[in-house]
């Protein structure tokens, strides 16, 4: 039986080779699979030379960013060819490992080539300073991390995926408690292999409805023999539930995003920029993949529930960034909001779909994947912005920093275009797919059903606010770490990132601005990826300068031409009121309404300016306050903003847990007699069972 | 396409020459109706080139972006002004932003200005930066929600597109667009710095919102960043012209119409600057905390008037 599986499949996968159309001497693909196999023996190649710190930090993280800038190519070529599939002589006896590259993995490798590449690039300075033992192992598990990316990506069956799956989860779970020693980090990292692992059983359960389909076709686990199977709507929407959950617990979907503000600071500041930025991106790969590619049903209710969590997720995730002390768990919590925003966009896309509507599915379906993209470059840009921080500070809590703009202004005046950039503001690149994304929110009247049309164009409001909360938050964060005087003497101290460490931030701040400029070349590059999966592209209708996705009376948005008068105006008006009137400055002590006895305590610190944001939205959140005795001499303020689903949803569990295993243990006394009645009686059960 | 390009330099400079013209406008009203006597009606220039001429006086350690903040808030409120339709429909800048462009247009110069009052790091200044964005996500949300109504009324996020929709087709009346003007009005006072949000004329540190971020500035970047505030409430007021009261605008092309269509734009900004003046004087500055009551009903109101839209004019 063994042999006839196998024989069928090897029957299909040259049935799909067959189907690619004429292939360039060497596909993009074997480029792709070359490049994992590259880092795989960069892997190799750092636990070897574990006594050379030098030779790491020098030769394998550089080469290793060259990597991604090769993947990022392969990506970019990948998009404008034919897919190309080969199966690889490993794996199962009966199921080799198949890979396939297409538009959709072409767009997310491209996007974890770009991003790896200036991540890595401050890696390399960024952790210059780590011992020899502890930086092997780092660049490791770095580099299986970025294998199992891409392998994620190129799986084109489930066992493969699941492999590479568990490879991405666990190399960055080595990468987030790569700092072991302290117990939070422990227990950080306990707490994401734990939900990684939940979300990996129901994407095994996933994969196993999705096999057995019940037509006449060969059962399979390659995604080929998937595609062809025929699903009833209800098996579907199980398979559609158990993906959404597996793919949203590693997105940090709400309520699963648990993990996600405790992974993310836990974890090396570029670590946190790949995990942040490019895995999460692997789960919505993952959602695309299932639903458009694989499943072969779509039903609007799908639709419906996706863009209500991501709704949920967006407004969650951004209420609880502006209440943040700690840079990095403020950037984490972003992440949640922005991923929310793309599941939404997902949820729209399904929607428009299952209602005939391809040219808005089309629209909303760019606008999530522009998304993804603009967000793997800022949010890459800000974590590795925090790493040079943190590097030079050693402090990650916000209420101590401040003023960094002055000792550092290389890595604050790159980090203002990323944060300006999430924050959504024109001309840089966040605005465009929001832009996108809200043209999309107002088409949804043309949809044919009573309640829904009317109800989505209000839930835009939602997008709208989590827009401008971004936009505080990243005032805050940026404002309260960069800006204002040092909180602390030895700020003052501080040195500015290093050249590697520059270039990476200078690379992905050009793509956030890039991005944010060509937006009409961004929309036809992703024209391949939506119409392999809707059947139909978005067209701008308008001269490459001008983005006008529907019509250009409709809408319309020239970053270029919006940039220069912005640029000419001030620049005239610099120069302007020079030549009509002066230029003179004088210096003097800040006037502050003349307060004379002013310190740098009395800027607003972090916590203080997520005030008025735990005011209004208090139902959201538990605030544990400290507040210091009025005759104390050393008074220490605390306040913690804790995460009701924490202690709605997961103490429960954790509770109901314990207690279970509690009542399981006293069956175990320890004593052999007891232990053999047990299986007697369990013999007993048995054959009751059987004979009966 | 070059009497486009004339048509436009001269819009958005009769939008920079009037907008400290209407600031005074709008004091001199509030003058007599609270009984005292009025500036002079120019004085808002004479502000500005005072300020031109003084000495910039700079905090020790104010760093470039302090300095830059106050052009690129000048730049960014011209070219506000210059997308919204006031004299005529015939605009080459409008295609380059949208109403939620430019949404982003004044999200990009208020994340600007509370950068830079960070900048130096005084009590007042983050004080001021964290009550101004406070305000400003509280009142986006509605803002795009009163746009929304409009551009679903006219199928289309283009100023022009919605002020030829609604002045220049057969009049129709749209209720919904009613519900969204009340919501408009509060959002403008609460974004323009107005009483009862916040209140231009303070001199009470403790509950100041816009005046407490630029605190800190002198010389010529306060001038601009005056100039930018009349900008911006000019704004604003012709974009509640544009799309409540957008009868009187030339329509494409029409070259005939723009010396009426000045005067209708002149007495429309003259009663809107009284209607603001006297209900500037009949209300009090509320808490801030009852920002989030007050913009929450805007916010309401602009649902109302979508969800009204969807049910009497579809």
């Amino acid at each position: 039986m063994g042999a006839g599986r196998a024989l069928v499949v090897r029957s299909q996968c040259s049935w799909a080779i067959g189907w690619v159309r004429p292939v360039p001497e060497t596909a993009p693909l074997d480029w792709a699979w070359g490049v994992v196999l590259y880092w795989l023996a960069l892997a190799a190649a750092a636990l070897a030379g574990r006594r050379q710190a030098a030779r790491i930090t020098r030769w394998i993280l550089p080469l290793g960013a060259l990597g991604g800038l090769l993947m990022a190519g392969i990506g970019a070529t990948a998009l404008m060819l034919p897919p190309s599939a080969f199966v690889l002589p490993m794996g199962l006896p009966d199921l080799p490992f198949h890979l396939r590259l297409d538009a959709l993995s072409g767009f997310f490798l491209l996007l974890l080539g770009v991003a790896s590449f200036g991540v890595t690039l401050h890696a390399t300075g960024y952790f210059r300073a780590l011992a020899a033992v502890p930086l092997a192992e780092l660049a490791l598990w770095y580099h299986l991390f970025l294998a199992g990316m891409a392998l994620v990506l190129l799986a084109d069956d489930a066992y493969a995926f699941m492999v590479a799956w568990e490879v991405m989860a666990l190399a960055s779970y080595f990468l987030v408690t790569s700092d072991h020693a302290v117990p939070e980090i422990r227990r950080a990292g306990f707490l994401y292999l734990l939900i990684a692992h939940v979300g990996a059983v129901a994407l095994l359960l996933c994969f196993g409805v999705l096999h057995g389909g019940e037509s006449g076709h060969a059962r399979s686990y390659a995604f080929d023999a998937m595609r062809l199977a025929e699903t009833t709507p209800a098996w579907a929407s199980v398979a559609f539930l158990l993906a959404l959950f597996g793919f949203g617990a590693k997105a940090g979907l709400v309520p699963l995003h648990v993990w996600l503000p405790e992974a993310h600071p836990a974890a090396p500041s570029p670590v946190s920029a790949l995990m942040s930025g490019v895995m999460l991106k692997t789960a919505i790969y993952g959602l695309l993949r299932v639903t458009f590619d694989l499943l072969g049903v779509t039903l609007a209710w799908w639709g419906v529930l996706a863009l209500a969590l991501g709704l949920a997720s967006a407004l969650y995730g951004v209420i609880f960034a502006a209440v943040q002390s700690d840079m990095k768990r403020l950037l984490a919590w972003s992440s949640i909001e922005n991923i929310g925003l793309i599941v939404a966009g997902f949820g729209l896309t399904l929607i428009f779909h299952v209602d005939g509507k391809p040219m808005l599915a089309a629209l909303t379906l760019t606008a999530l994947l522009y998304h993804a993209l603009n967000h793997a470059l800022f949010k890459g840009l800000l974590f590795i912005g925090t790493g040079s921080v943190l590097h030079a500070t050693g402090e990650r809590r916000m209420g101590r920093l401040g003023g960094l703009i002055r000792t550092m202004p290389w890595t604050a005046w790159l980090t203002l275009i990323g944060a300006l950039a999430i924050a959504g503001l024109p001309p840089l690149n966040g605005f465009v797919s929001e832009w996108l994304l809200l043209q999309a929110f107002l088409l949804t009247p043309g949809l044919d059903r009573p309640y829904l049309n009317m109800v989505i164009p209000v839930a835009a409001a939602v997008v709208v606010l989590a827009a401008a909360l971004a936009a505080y938050v990243m005032v805050k964060f940026y404002g309260v770490v960069f800006l204002g005087r040092p909180r602390d003497a030895a700020l003052q101290q501080a040195h500015d990132a290093g050249w590697p460490e520059r270039l990476g931030m200078l690379w992905l701040a050009a793509g956030c601005v890039l991005l944010g400029l060509f937006p009409s070349f961004v929309v036809e590059g992703l024209a391949p990826v939506t119409r392999q999966l809707i059947g139909l592209a978005l067209v701008n209708d308008g001269n490459p300068l001008l983005l006008a996705p529907i019509a250009a009376e409709r809408a319309s948005y020239a970053p270029l031409l919006f940039l220069g008068v912005v640029v000419t105006v001030t620049v005239a008006v610099f120069f302007g009121v020079r030549r009509l009137f002066h230029g003179r400055v004088r210096r003097a002590a800040p006037w502050d309404c003349g307060y004379p006895e002013q310190d740098a305590c009395m800027q607003d610190s972090a916590e203080g300016f997520g005030q008025p944001i735990r005011h209004i939205f208090s139902a959201f959140m538990r605030v544990e306050r400290h507040t210091p005795d009025p005759f104390d001499r050393h008074p220490e303020y605390r306040g913690d903003s804790r995460d009701r689903l924490w202690l709605l949803l997961y103490r429960p569990v954790g509770e109901a847990v314990a207690w279970l295993s509690e009542r399981t243990g006293r069956l175990q006394h320890g004593r052999i007699q007891w232990y053999l009645i047990y299986s007697f009686a369990t013999l007993i059960v048995l054959l009751v069972f059987v004979t009966g | 396409m070059t009497a486009g390009i004339l048509l436009q330099l001269a819009q958005t400079l009769l939008a920079l020459l009037l907008a400290p013209l209407l600031v005074g406008w709008v004091n001199q009203c509030r003058a007599w109706m609270l009984g005292r006597s009025a500036p002079p009606l120019l004085q808002p220039y004479h502000t500005l080139r005072k300020l031109l001429h003084k000495d910039v006086v700079l905090a020790h350690d104010a760093t470039s972006l302090f300095r830059f903040a106050p052009h690129i808030v000048f730049a960014c409120m011209a070219l506000a002004a210059g997308i919204v339709p006031t004299l005529a429909n015939d605009l080459p800048f409008s295609p380059a932003a949208d109403v939620i462009a430019l949404v982003g247009l004044l999200a990009l110069a208020r994340v600007f200005l509370a950068l830079a009052a960070m900048d130096v790091g005084t009590a007042f200044g983050s004080l001021g930066a964290r009550r101004e964005m406070l305000i400003a996500f509280l009142a986006e949300p509605a803002l795009l929600m009163v746009f929304f109504t409009a551009s679903l009324i006219s199928q289309s996020t283009e100023l022009p597109h919605i002020v030829e929709r609604l002045a220049h087709q057969e009049f129709a009346l749209y209720p919904s667009m009613a519900f969204a003007a009340v919501a408009f009005w509060m959002l403008s006072t609460a974004e323009n710095a107005r009483i009862p949000v916040d209140n231009p004329t303070t001199h009470l540190e403790l509950t100041m919102i816009h005046e407490a971020m630029i605190l800190e500035y002198s010389g010529r970047h306060l001038a601009l960043i005056e100039w930018a505030v009349a900008l911006k409430l000019f704004t604003y007021s012709a974009l509640g012209i544009a799309l409540f009261l957008p009868w009187g605008i030339a329509p494409r092309g029409d070259w005939a119409a723009l010396p009426l269509a000045l005067l209708v734009l002149v007495a429309k900004l003259m009663l809107g600057g009284a209607a603001l003046a006297l209900l500037e004087t009949l209300s009090a500055k509320m808490r801030l905390f009852r920002a989030p009551e007050f913009l929450g009903t805007a916010f309401l109101l602009a649902v109302l008037g979508m969800l009204v839209h969807f049910l009497l004019e579809v």
